[in-house]
């Protein structure tokens, strides 16, 4: 008796046409200049004339359909029945009217969405999925956000920054959050320990050795049965191998620390795109509210913040500043962990006198 | 019944704070929905005793073989029973939002409705690949779940080894700076492509995104195995009405500090007016009465940045297209790599321009599948094999501006350079 499976319409993605707010669509590709009129409103005019103004406001991103439906009520009332979410999970509305701006913004903040996010702002925060709902997670996700949101909410709101900042946060070393001008991204500090009693049916072993990025994983006989062991020695406790094979686990509520990273820049303006690189770690993994990360973020802002000249990204501050006086001027401490040893790593290091005094 | 709501000490402290909090939302919807209060006892046991509690397995709609993120609990007791047993599954639904994110609220509404009635009612959006998260359904649930999201014209995004769920900027749609129409090129390049979406069956995970500009506002050199960016050829536009009113605003210093000296190639210059250059590719902005400021386009990389700080005065050009850089991904296995050059331009306006895309793109995912070793992504398989045999294999010529400067060591065996020589003549013919 073969149940009658529904087959499914491969519709792939969305048309977006019939969904934009109408404005846009009739000056699609038209567009010809913007400003910043206040922190979380963008205006733009079409080559014809016709204009828009945005309110961008943040939201949680994990949202309950009761919020969704608040955001939509909005949206109806304020502006026109349509809205638009970012990459970084902000909701922006679009009303064709200036009229309309500053009713919008104030339901906007009635409902408890801060307006803000545009421009020189400390946009909201990229992440992953965390205790949520991710198999491997060192650390919550969305509370480190939540915690670290409202600490820098001041910076949200008020676009006082330098230029962008954008940030992250990681829930494991493989960076689903990515790239960013700071990135907060859990750092395990020892290999991972195995339940030898669990490889041998949960893991494909050849599978799981040629995850390991230095080769320090091989099959190995544990008590009468096959398992694999660690060269502890070799282990960079990058936890790549625990997604394939959980009973190598990785994750250590005391010893698993996170990290801070910097001066991430994905734009191409001004200097090529740029990778963030470690400033700090070895801070605790301290739900609900990590206050040792908080503080740390909002130190090495508060720095770039009162030290960075206009449009200078992160990235571009420190290449002005050069990285000791980011340490000094951050009271960050430089380690030996700091200097890169992967491969192609000599790229990293000063092969000239350019040294600043 | 709603079922009696966990203690949630830790949690609870999330709730404060001018933030939204995802914690207050959670509650909301604990109360009507079981599901969702034994997933806040899961959660604050993890925030108690930092430490993960749920493990993958197999979870799938008819028809396809990916695109749900299966989810069970760990969380047991001496019996080896869920301690939270109503979210005991917790099933996530990726699901592909139009490009762009453009929505109205009744398709929101829509899409609440069916969560609400099928799962957890909690929906992110968006994940960082782009995709909408209808996370917490359980086994049984998916798969009606899915049905009505797809009636609704919503199909599942992308997980596992397989072409992933895309993402493309604002573009077109509201940003002056957008050099192709980022929602139809992603749709032309996704959408005949499902079938490895849907049926995973490559090498690793495939991931392609479109930036209207050199902004990259979807990180896509980073955070994609394929980037298509936004470019132009000609000369940087200019509004002079907007220059002045710009120069007006901030004055000589801001455009010496802020402008000139923040230009990457040095293409900048200020001249006293009636000292401009006249050569047919520079772009001259007259500032005011007696100042102008002198754009070198051959010197411009298309950086965006003076673009940036003068919005409007000064415009992206006519001759518009795209540049591909092949490679990005993150940290695993050998480190993030970045994107970089397989195509400096190509057009991308008519019909035949996507279909050539299209194409292309088809190339390189079957390279892809042909060539790259279990788990490794395109930008691992370019590492190991090297830049031109890529391109030899996907059929795409050699340039220079593929490479930020030619090699430094004499490592190489040169015995074909009479030949290679003969190509590049060819190549430079046919360009002609
Ligand atoms: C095994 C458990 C993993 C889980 C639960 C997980 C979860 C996720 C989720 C939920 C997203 C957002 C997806 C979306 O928007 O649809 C994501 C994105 C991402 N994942 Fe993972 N992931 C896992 C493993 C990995 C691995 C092994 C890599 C390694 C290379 C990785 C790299 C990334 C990156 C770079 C992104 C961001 C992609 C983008 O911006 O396009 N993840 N991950
Ligand atoms: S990438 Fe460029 S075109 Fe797209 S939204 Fe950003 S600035 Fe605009
Ligand atoms: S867009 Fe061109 S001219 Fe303008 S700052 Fe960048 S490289 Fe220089």
């Amino acid at each position: 008796m073969a149940a009658a499976h529904r087959a499914p319409i491969e519709s792939g993605v969305p048309d977006p046409m019939p969904l934009m707010h109408p404005v846009m669509r009739k000056n699609y590709g038209k567009w010809v200049y913007h400003n910043h009129p206040k922190p979380g409103v963008l205006y733009h005019r079409a080559a014809g004339g016709d204009e828009i103004w945005t309110v961008k406001a943040g939201t949680q991103r994990q949202l309950d359909v009761h919020s969704i439906r608040k955001l939509c009520d909005i949206g109806d009332r304020y502006a026109d029945g349509h809205l638009r979410f970012t990459a970084r999970s902000n909701v922006e509305y679009m009303v064709a009217d200036a009229s309309k701006v500053d009713p919008l913004i104030e339901a906007l903040s009635a409902a408890g969405f801060p307006v803000g996010g545009t421009a020189n702002s400390v946009s909201m925060i990229a992440h992953t999925q965390g205790f949520l709902h991710c198999d491997i997670p060192g650390t919550d996700a969305s509370g480190v956000v939540k915690a670290l949101m409202d600490e820098l909410y001041e910076e949200f709101v008020k676009c006082e920054m330098p230029n962008r900042v954008k940030l992250s946060t990681s829930c494991c070393e493989i960076n689903c959050g990515g790239q960013a001008d700071m990135a907060i991204i859990m750092q395990h500090t020892k290999p991972p320990k195995i339940n030898h009693d669990l490889v041998a049916n949960i893991c494909e072993r050849p599978a799981v050795v040629a995850r390991c990025p230095v080769a320090a994983i091989r099959p190995a006989l544990v008590n009468g049965k096959p398992s694999l062991e660690v060269d502890e020695k070799k282990c960079v406790c990058c936890g790549a191998c625990y997604p394939p094979c959980p009973p190598m686990q990785i994750n250590d509520p005391e010893h698993s620390k996170i990290a801070i990273w910097v001066g991430g820049k994905n734009a191409n303006a001004r200097g090529r795109p740029t990778f963030h690189k470690l400033v700090a770690s070895g801070l605790p993994n301290n739900p609900p509210r990590w206050p040792e990360v908080a503080a740390a973020v909002r130190k090495i802002l508060a720095t770039y913040k009162a030290d960075a000249r206009p449009w200078e990204r992160m990235v571009d501050w420190i290449e002005r500043i050069g990285w000791p006086r980011f340490f000094e001027k951050t009271g960050l401490p430089f380690t030996k962990y700091h200097i890169d040893d992967w491969r192609g790593a000599r790229r990293t290091l000063n092969a000239s006198t350019h040294i600043r005094f | 019944m709603p079922k009696k709501v966990h203690e949630t000490p830790m949690l609870d402290q999330l709730e404060s704070g001018p933030w939204p909090s995802f914690v207050t939302g959670l509650k909301r919807l604990a109360q009507d929905n079981d599901m969702m209060a034994d997933l806040l006892g899961q959660l604050e046991a993890s925030y108690q005793d930092k430490k993960g509690y749920w493990k993958g397995g197999t979870i799938g709609v008819y028809g396809y073989g990916g695109g749900v993120i299966p989810r069970f609990t760990e969380l047991k007791d001496a019996n080896d029973k869920p301690r939270f047993p109503a979210a005991a599954e917790f099933h996530t639904l990726r699901v592909q939002p139009p490009a762009g994110m453009h929505y109205d609220t009744a398709t929101l509404r829509k899409l609440c409705d069916i969560w609400e009635k099928h799962g957890s009612g909690l929906i992110a959006l968006h994940g960082q690949s782009g995709d909408i998260m209808f996370q917490g359904a359980t086994s049984e649930r998916v798969q009606p779940a899915f049905d009505e999201l797809n009636e609704a014209g919503f199909d599942l995004g992308g997980a596992g080894p397989a072409l992933r769920t895309s993402m493309s900027c604002v573009g077109a749609a509201r940003c002056e700076m957008s050099c192709f129409d980022e929602a139809r090129a992603l749709r032309a390049v996704i959408n005949p492509n499902l079938d490895d979406m849907h049926r995973p069956a490559l090498p690793y995970k495939f991931k392609f995104k479109f930036s209207g500009c050199p902004n990259d506002c979807v990180n896509s050199i980073q955070r994609s195995d394929f980037a298509v960016i936004g470019t132009w050829r000609d000369n940087i536009r200019i509004d002079e009405a907007l220059a002045r009113a710009w120069f007006a605003g901030h004055g000589m210093e801001q455009l010496v500090n802020d402008v000139v000296t923040r230009c990457p190639t040095k293409a900048l210059s200020v001249k006293r007016a009636g000292t401009e250059s006249k050569a047919a590719h520079v772009s001259a902005v007259r500032m005011s009465d007696d100042q102008v400021l002198e754009i070198d386009n051959h010197d411009c990389v298309r950086c965006m940045h003076c673009l940036n700080v003068m919005p409007g005065a000064l415009l992206p050009g006519k001759d518009r297209g795209v540049t591909l850089l092949v490679g990005g991904k993150s940290v695993l296995k050998i480190g993030s790599t970045m994107g970089t050059v397989v195509v400096p331009f190509m057009k991308l306006e008519t019909d035949a321009d996507l279909e050539r895309l299209g194409e292309l793109a088809r190339n390189v995912i079957d390279f892809f599948a042909d060539n790259a070793l279990e788990h490794e992504r395109i930008g691992e398989t370019i590492d190991r094999i090297g830049l031109a045999n890529f391109l030899e294999g996907v059929g795409l010529p050699i340039d220079p501006n593929m490479i930020v400067e030619p090699r430094a060591n004499p490592y190489v065996r040169t015995d074909g350079w009479d030949e290679e020589v003969a190509k590049w003549e060819e190549r430079k013919r046919d360009a002609a």
